[in-house]
This record gives structure tokens, C-alpha cells and sequence, in this order.
């Protein structure tokens, strides 16, 4: 649950996450946008398949990654959003082998 | 403080380990010493293979051997998991050297049939396919592939968890584990042996040899003869959990239980494994995604690089001393395929008193026709 | 201060390194990977007349110095192309990095500063060149002292390489960074390593939740993007950046449920031995103005000595618990945790940086020099990774491994023996009151040292039980048990979980966690994609290591 503070300005961002388009800001991380949008759980652990959401926000846990415009296994913290970028949260590779 | 004991293993890895297994199923009272938590450590680095398919040119009986071993993985398996309740996963679908170029699958035929043309050498199935067929058993190879062997008695394991189920259950059998006990002398004296470790001395009626690489200078100090190289540096790169999608092992490209996929292999004539030749893992990496576009997408966690365990000829040595009757010499490149021996076999075999001429002669160091140490 | 746009033809995209073959083509319609580097180059005009003199004392090397014009030219890019070699390359653009790069390049040195980061600024500084936030009282006059620093750094003649990870450094100084999905190797004489410190581990029942983060993670939002959380927030742990952040989103209007202080209470009194240098600190007002300020709005409960962060897909409750009181439970969207920062050690590590246990900080640190050399010639450690010091003692850090590059590479552009005694003594008096705040703020055992379905291993979710129990396989260090438990073998290689496996092993050998050492890390020190690898350059003697026949 997170909010944008009122007197922050800035040119609007407009991505996809998991296709639902989202506004973000210009000068957000992708973490920041999935936050704002309440998507923060965007991997499942690779052992038990258990919800996570971003914890670090600095590129240490690798808890937010994610896919950006099909590349998996981004850290969504260091990556800046760009207009028509496309996020999906549900990445295959992080799903434990049948 | 000194103890007394019947044998003891000097190494802890899976030569050790699975020998200091098999003595304590004989009831034996054995001391497992090893060293901390930095060493060599083959055990840790390896590429889990239970392979049967390039073995054994230069010497046939090691074919006989290894397959030997591939055929009691199983129960070896099957007995680990039943003591420990760990799941080493091991699995024998078969496997692949796959070529990337005509001239590769030339040399791969090539050394597969003078293997099988040595005289004595058992016969097995290793079929030099082509692309196609190769496709029909295991989908998603890239266009580059052109061919390669199969071998069906071929598999792998989860070899770290081999090693811990090894430890679990050799503990569970009373074994006494004794890390940091790095060996510096062995004397043999009034039907025993005297071993100084760096915590300690130790007392044991029999010793086995079976520290890798430093079986070349611990050898010596029992009359025996083990010569190493100790300069047989491989490396491997390991990615990220992925989608099951390679169902039989690759000799440098496997997919583990878990989802992780590791590459190899290479070989450098280097000793130090702390180092790492990024070149190295650079052609490897675009080998494995020429052989599997799907690792395309992959992503690289861990690159290491690890000193093989390897004999001055690449085939075992084992061998018992005469002049320190009850020291025995056990070291290999392929702990991992011949753990299954070195439990059933060896370990019995050590219990007795003896090594088994008829089968284990031909792995004596004699063979390297050197006068035995004074 | 409005955001600085790259310079004219340094537009994101049109400059960064292009990719080998095949990264241009990745289907009609995608945005260009490489948009996410950021090259943009120090102006060579001269510095402006109402940025400070550097604080130790470097003289002003001007710009009518023909010999340092020819210097900038040396340094200037053709295009964006980075070279293949350079005098020093600097890795992190925070407080250390942009003052090692504000002393070498100026002297003459063709620098170079790698950052993973879209701006400079490191963690505490973060989005300084951007950030949103208008109203400067809101993040505090600590946070805007880093303008100056900033500006120094972009103005030095170092060329800025943004969204850049570095992930191989060896003994031999070879670099290999990956910048918009490309991977370029190159050399450098000496090697700055400014990657800062991460968050201590803080091992909780439930600390995986969603809506459980760190006290940084919050500062980030706010800096990078003016976002505080919103609904029920409640804030666990010790430290001076727990009431920062606190009182940062106070400032921008936030609502904080309770303030949980898990500072033990031992420490205040072993604390005390040091508290004159710190009351003659900065931080010591600095630190009472905080504290006060969030006590006027929020709960503040101290001795808190157990947590848990309760939920099923996310939190929805902290359980806290005082002494040997009875555990008291809030409602909470968001928990953030804190208790203190450790240096980052991995590409320190990784490129065989001989490193020690300190035992008042808690962490494993590099051996260094007062010039922070290292164990490897031509490496140096410069800021918190160095050993945590703050904002102000890394910049001084930074500062002295530029000199002692210039020292190395110009000799005789070389600050003398004056200024380096004066950044020595700018040093110390950064320091001061530090250990203090070290002895104060030493998080708890219990918080360190979990027990049971804790997880400790985020990635591999290897529990506190796990560990403990394989504790019996005679387990003297953490490489045996990474082998037996895969603790540490995830993407994030053990920053989450190096601290606390160490320091449990250490407690259930009975021994110091020096003599258990740690993780032994290896490049990529960062996960890169397969193919960035396997487009790396290739030799005729590694192919032939690998293609045996």
C-alpha cells in the first residue's frame, strides 16, 4: 500500500503489467511502478512457490524480478519505466522443474 | 587426544565418505578425517555425472568397472534414501555427447570405437546418431548440432546431495566426522598406524588413503604409490532454475532435479581454483546455447572452477601396502560414478584385510612400473 | 534543483555502447534494451565560481593548466564507446565513488565510474539529480549536502557510465561490466570499489512476507519517486536510519502506527564509555532533533526483543513482544525493518579481497591500509563497504583512495604531504562518534541468530532448523554448508544470508565468526543473461580447453 506524494509532478509513464496498463512517473524504478499499482507480489519462490514482493528496492534481495518486454530476470529496482514498456510478473523460469 | 580405532578414512569426500559407508555397514569402527571448510574439495565441484559412455581408453578393465557401478547406483540410491531419507535423485535416462561440427562427431566416433575394439572390453550399446535422431529422443537441440553418441547405461545425480546424504549417513552409523583434521604424518607401527592431523594424533588398526589429489604425498608415507596430477583444472557455469526441458544428460550440459542448469566442461593445466578463465566460460556458455537455444534465456548464478581429482593416467588406483599391511590407497577422477563400488565393493574388500586381485589388479600402481618406495 | 538532462547527442539510447550483432534486431516495436544506460560525460568546463573548494584541501588545479587540458582531452569520449583500459575506474557513483573520481580526474587521470543505478548518488544519495521531492525539508539538509559532491564529480572530466553492473573484477584488475545487455571487458591500473553497504540480514518469522521491507527500500520510494506508503505502516528495529526514515515520512505527511525500538537495552550502558566523542559529534544533535521529532507523532515502544510478521500471501499483522512480557500484536500493511547497514562485500570478495570480522560492526570488512588498499595491488575500498562510517567519512574515504591512485599513476600531480594529512585528520573527525553509534545500535543476538521455520536463505528457503540440524554433519564453515543445504546459491549469492550463516555457525562451533569465514564468491557477482556471456570474447586456448575431442 503505498501512495504519490501530492505535490510531485512529472511526465506520465504508461506501461503494461501482466497487461493491465498502469500510469507510472518518469524517474520510477519498475519496483516503485508495481508498488504503486499493488502488484508488489511479483515472484513465487523457487522451491515452495511462495508469494514475494520487493525488499530491498537497492538490487540486494532479487526478489523483484521480473520480465521487462520479454528480457526474464530483471531486477525491477534498476530499471527506470519507459513508455510502452510491458512487465509481467508471472515469470515461467522461476517455476520449479515438473 | 588419541583414539582407537579399526580404519581410518583420510578424506571426506565421496571416495571417503562412500568407503567410510560401506566399512561401517561391515561393522567396522572407523574415524572419517578431513579437512575445514576451504579445501579442494572435488566432492563440492563437480558435474554429478554417472557416465559409462567415454571411459575406460587406455585401460578396458575400467570400462567393466564403471559399468559395473552404473548398475548398483540404483540400490545405492534406493539404500541412502532409505537410511537418510534424502533423495538423491539419481536417474539413468541415458546419455549424450552431442557435436557441434562434422569434424567433432568424427573424433567422437572415432574414440568410441577404439574404446570398444580394445581387447577384453564388455560389450555395450554406444550408437553415434545423427541430428535427427537425436532430436526424436531429445527435443530442442539447435540447428547446430550435427550428431552425436548416446550410451543408455549414461545418468546423473544430485551429487551435493549425494554428499550430504553421505555424511548423514555415515554419522548415523556411528562413523566419527573429524573436519580440520588435515593429515601431516602416518607412521606404521606394531600392526597399527599412528596419524598426525593438525588437532591431533589418531590411532587406527587400518588407514585408507582416499584424499584426492594429496593421496600422492600421504601414499608415500605408507609404502605406497600414488601419482597425481593435481594440476587438472576444469570449470562450470550454472543458471538459475528453468522449465524441465533436457531429459537426458548432456556430458557438458545437464539439467539438475531442481531446475538449475550446469555446463562444462573444460580442461586447463592450472592448480589454482580460486582463479577463473572467463574465456573459458564464455565458450562454454555459447556451446551450451548453440546445443539448446532455449539457455539463450537463460541467466548465469555461479561460475566456479575446480581442481579434478585425477591420477597420473586417469584410471583409479587402488592398492594396499605391503609394507604397511592393512594401508589402502583408494583415489579416482569419477567419485561420483564409482561411489556405488567403492560402497559395495571396496569397502568389504577393505574390511577383510584384502583388495580383490582378480578385479582390482589392474588398478594397482604397479602399472605405472615404478620400484615401490624403500 | 530541476533534474539534469543528458548533455545534446547523449540522448538515452543514441549513446551507450552498442551491443554486439544480434542485439539490435529484438522485434519490431520493442523499446531499445540499451535505453537503460545513462553515458553521459563530466562537463570540461571550468568548475563554477559558487561550488566550495573540495573540504581537504586539493588544490585547484584550474583550467589555464595546459597540461591538465591535454589531460581532459585524454579522458573526453569519442562517441560513447567506453575504452578498453583506463588510469582507474571507480565502481559505484555514491559518496566515495564521485569523490575519488572529483580527486583522480582532475589530476589528470582518465577515470571512469561504473554505476548500476540510473543517476549518481549511491543509496544516500540517492535520485539527487532527480528526484522529485521538491520541498527540500522533507529528506533533510544531509541529503542535499550531496549536490555539491555530485556536481564536483560530474564536472571532475570522469566519464559516468549509469545502469552499468559490474560483474567480474580478478586479481589483475580485468573488469567485465554488463551495460544495456551487453557485456564489455576492459583493464584498469587501479580499481576503486565504492559499492557501498546493504541492510543487515533481519531474520524475523515472516520477514518474506509482501509488505514487509527494509527501512532503505522506503527511502528509496520517497527519494526516487515521492512515494511513501500508505495505510497501516509500522516501523521495527535499530539504528539511525529507522528514525531518518521516520521522520521523512512524517515530513511528507504519513501516518506511522508504532515505532517498534529493538535497541537492546544493555547497550546503552556499554555505550557509555563512548559517549563524550559522540556528544562532541555532529551526529549527537542531529540524532536527539530525529528521535524527538518522531516521538512528538508516533508510538515509540523500546526493549522490544521479539517480532514476527504475520500473513498468509502478505502481512497483515506485526506480533511484538517486551522482555519476558506478553506478546502484543498491531495491525499493519507495511513493516519495515532495520538494524543497521553491513559493507557489501561481494565483488570485493570475489576479486580475492582479503577481509576480516569486526567484531563492533558486526560484519565482515576489508583489510585495508589507511590509503584503503587492499590485499590486492591496485584495489582499493573506499566508503561503507570499507566499513560502515556514513555519508561524510566515505566521501573522505573516496577522497583519500583518489589521492593514493594519484599518488601511484602521476606522482607528480600528487596532493602532498599537507592535504593528505588534512584528509586524514577530515577523516577522523567523520568519524568520530561512530563507535559510538556502533556500540549503541549493535542489533541484538536474537535478531541475528533465528531459530526454527525462520527463514534464513530467502532465495533457497533454507530455515533456521535446517541449518541447525545439518549443524550435526560436523559443518565447520558456510561453503560445506551451502553445499549440503544450498544456502547462499540463489540469484542474490548470499547478501541476505552470508551474515547470519556465518554468525550461526560461529554460535553453534562456540568460535568467532572470523575463524568461519565466509561464502567463497566467484563471478558473475551479479546473475547475467547466458547469451551476454557466451557473446564475450573467445580465444583459440579456451576453445581449446573446451573442445577436446
Amino acid at each position: 500500500m503505498f501512495k504519490r506524494l501530492p505535490e510531485v509532478a512529472g511526465a506520465t509513464v504508461a506501461i503494461t503489467i501482466d497487461g493491465a496498463p498502469f500510469n507510472a512517473r518518469a524517474g520510477d524504478s519498475v519496483a516503485a511502478a508495481l508498488l504503486l499499482a499493488g502488484r508488489a507480489a511479483c515472484g513465487t519462490t523457487a522451491v515452495s512457490g511462495k508469494k514475494r514482493a520487493p525488499y530491498c528496492l537497492m538490487g540486494i534481495c532479487f526478489e523483484c524480478l521480473v520480465v521487462v518486454d520479454g528480457e526474464g530476470a530483471r531486477q525491477a529496482c534498476l530499471v527506470p519505466v519507459r513508455d510502452g514498456m510491458r512487465i509481467e510478473t508471472q515469470s515461467p523460469k522461476t517455476e520449479p522443474a515438473a | 587426544m588419541a583414539r582407537d580405532y579399526d580404519i581410518a578414512v583420510i578424506g571426506g569426500g565421496l571416495v571417503g565418505a562412500a568407503i567410510a559407508w560401506g566399512l561401517a555397514r561391515e561393522k567396522q569402527c572407523v574415524v572419517l578425517l578431513d579437512e575445514g571448510d576451504i579445501a579442494k574439495r572435488a566432492s563440492r565441484g563437480n558435474f554429478a555425472l554417472v557416465w559409462v559412455q567415454s571411459k575406460g581408453l587406455g585401460l578396458p578393465d575400467y570400462v567393466g568397472w564403471t559399468i559395473r557401478s552404473s548398475d548398483q547406483w540404483p540400490r545405492l540410491a534406493a539404500e541412502l534414501q532409505e537410511q537418510t531419507g534424502l533423495d538423491v535423485c539419481f536417474e539413468r535416462p541415458g546419455g549424450f555427447a552431442l557435436a557441434l561440427s562434422e569434424a567433432e562427431l568424427a573424433a567422437r566416433a572415432a574414440t568410441i570405437e577404439r574404446i570398444h575394439r580394445q581387447p577384453g572390453v564388455p560389450t555395450f550399446a554406444v550408437d553415434i546418431l545423427d541430428r535427427a535422431a537425436i532430436e526424436k529422443l531429445q527435443p530442442g537441440i539447435g540447428p547446430a548440432v550435427v550428431g552425436g553418441s548416446f550410451c543408455p547405461l549414461d545418468g546423473h545425480v544430485n551429487s551435493l546431495r549425494l554428499f550430504r546424504a553421505f555424511h548423514l549417513a555415515t554419522t548415523q552409523l556411528g562413523v566419527d566426522y573429524r573436519p580440520s583434521h588435515t593429515v601431516r604424518g602416518i607412521k606404521y607401527a606394531s600392526g597399527g598406524f599412528r596419524i598426525a592431523t593438525s588437532a591431533g594424533e589418531v590411532r587406527a588398526g587400518k588407514v585408507v588413503l582416499a584424499a584426492g589429489n594429496a593421496n600422492a604425498t600421504l601414499a608415500a608415507m605408507v609404502g605406497l604409490h600414488a601419482p597425481m596430477r593435481g594440476n587438472h583444472r576444469g570449470q562450470i557455469v550454472v543458471t538459475r532454475r528453468m522449465p524441465r526441458f533436457l531429459r537426458h544428460p548432456v556430458v557438458t550440459v545437464r539439467q539438475t532435479d531442481e531446475g538449475t542448469v550446469m555446463i562444462g566442461d573444460s580442461y586447463e593445466d592450472a592448480s589454482d581454483d580460486a582463479r577463473l578463465t572467463l574465456a573459458i566460460s564464455a565458450v562454454m556458455a555459447d556451446r551450451a546455447r548453440r546445443m539448446f537455444p532455449i539457455l539463450e534465456n537463460a541467466t548465469v548464478v555461479r561460475t566456479w572452477s575446480c581442481l579434478r581429482v585425477m591420477p597420473q593416467d586417469g584410471f583409479p588406483i587402488y592398492d594396499q601396502s605391503e609394507q604397511c599391511p592393512g594401508a589402502f590407497v583408494a583415489c579416482c577422477h569419477s567419485g561420483v560414478t564409482l561411489a556405488a563400488n567403492h560402497a559395495y565393493d571396496l569397502a568389504p574388500m577393505i574390511a577383510r584385510g584384502a583388495l580383490d586381485a582378480e578385479r582390482l589388479a589392474p588398478f594397482s600402481a604397479r602399472r605405472f612400473h615404478v620400484q615401490k618406495a624403500a | 534543483m530541476t533534474p539534469s538532462e543528458p548533455s545534446p547527442g547523449h540522448e538515452h539510447g543514441a549513446s551507450a555502447p552498442s551491443p554486439p550483432s544480434g542485439g539490435e534486431g529484438r522485434g519490431e516495436g520493442a523499446p531499445p534494451r540499451v535505453a537503460a544506460a545513462d553515458v553521459s560525460r563530466g562537463d570540461s568546463a571550468p568548475l563554477t565560481p559558487t561550488l566550495s573548494p573540495p573540504k581537504s584541501g586539493l588544490p585547484d588545479l584550474g583550467t589555464n593548466n595546459a597540461e591538465l587540458g591535454q589531460a581532459r582531452v585524454r579522458v573526453r569520449e569519442e562517441g560513447a564507446r567506453i575504452q578498453s583500459d583506463y588510469d582507474v575506474v571507480i565502481v559505484g557513483a555514491g559518496p566515495a565513488g564521485l569523490a575519488a573520481a572529483a580527486t583522480t580526474a582532475p589530476a589528470g587521470l582518465a577515470t571512469l565510474v561504473l554505476d548500476e543505478n540510473a543517476g549518481p548518488g549511491g543509496q544516500i544519495y540517492r535520485a539527487i539529480t532527480s528526484t522529485p521531492v521538491q520541498k527540500r525539508d522533507i529528506l533533510g539538509p544531509d541529503y542535499w549536502q550531496g549536490e555539491d559532491l555530485v556536481a564536483r564529480a560530474r564536472a571532475s572530466g570522469a566519464t559516468f557510465v549509469h545502469g552499468a553492473t559490474v560483474w567480474s573484477l580478478d586479481r589483475d584488475r580485468q573488469i567485465v561490466v554488463s551495460i544495456g545487455g551487453a557485456s564489455h571487458g576492459l583493464f584498469a591500473r587501479r580499481v576503486v570499489l565504492a559499492t557501498g553497504a546493504l541492510e543487515r540480514p533481519f531474520p524475523i518469522p515472516g520477514w518474506t512476507l509482501p509488505g514487509v521491507m527494509t527501512a532503505g527500500a522506503a527511502q528509496t520510494l520517497l527519494k526516487a519517486s515521492g512515494v511513501i506508503p500508505d495505510g497501516r505502516l509500522v516501523l521495527a528495529g535499530t539504528g539511525p536510519l529507522i528514525w531518518l526514515i521516520a521522520a521523512q515520512i512524517l515530513r511528507a505527511g504519513g501516518a506511522i502506527e508504532a515505532m517498534l525500538d529493538t535497541t537492546p537495552k544493555a547497550n546503552f550502558r556499554r555505550a557509555l564509555a563512548h559517549a563524550p566523542r559522540f556528544v562532541a559529534s555532529p551526529y549527537f544533535a542531529k540524532g536527539l532533533a530525529l528521535q524527538r521529532e518522531v516521538r512528538r507523532k508516533v508510538k515509540v515502544i523500546r526493549g522490544v526483543t521479539a517480532l514476527r510478521a504475520l500473513g498468509d500471501d502478505a502481512l497483515h499483522e506485526v506480533a511484538f513482544a517486551r522482555g519476558g512480557g506478553a506478546e502484543e500484536h498491531i495491525a499493519a500493511d507495511t513493516l519495515l525493518l532495520h538494524q543497521g547497514v553491513a559493507p557489501n562485500v561481494n565483488l570485493a570478495m570475489a576479486a580475492g579481497v582479503a577481509h576480516r570480522w569486526d567484531a563492533r560492526q558486526l560484519c565482515f570488512v576489508p583489510a585495508l591500509d589507511a590509503d584503503g588498499n587492499s590485499s590486492v595491488p591496485g584495489i582499493a575500498v573506499a566508503g561503507d563497504g570499507a566499513g560502515i562510517g556514513g555519508a561524510l567519512a566515505a566521501a573522505e574515504r573516496g577522497r583519500l583512495a583518489g589521492m593514493a591512485a594519484v599518488r601511484a599513476l602521476a606522482s607528480e600531480r600528487a596532493p602532498g604531504a599537507a592535504e593528505t594529512q588534512a584528509a586524514r585528520r577530515a577523516l577522523r573527525r567523520a568519524e568520530r562518534g561512530r563507535a559510538f553509534l556502533d556500540i549503541l545500535f549493535a542489533p541484538a543476538a536474537a535478531f541475528r541468530l533465528p531459530a526454527g521455520d525462520t527463514i534464513v536463505c530467502r532465495c533457497e528457503e533454507v530455515t533456521a532448523a535446517q541449518i541447525a540440524e545439518t549443524m550435526s554433519l560436523g559443518v565447520e564453515g558456510p561453503n560445506q554448508l551451502k553445499a549440503f543445504l544450498r544456502c547462499g546459491m540463489g540469484p542474490c549469492q548470499g547478501r541476505m544470508c552470508g551474515l547470519t550463516v556465518s554468525e550461526l555457525i560461529a554460535q553453534a562451533r562456540g568460535v568467532a565468526p572470523d575463524a568461519v569465514g565466509y561464502y567463497r564468491l566467484r563471478p558473475p557477482v551479479k546473475p547475467i543473461p547466458l547469451k551476454e556471456l557466451a557473446e564475450m570474447p573467445q580465444t583459440e586456448a579456451a576453445v581449446n580447453a573446451v573442445v577436446r575431442g
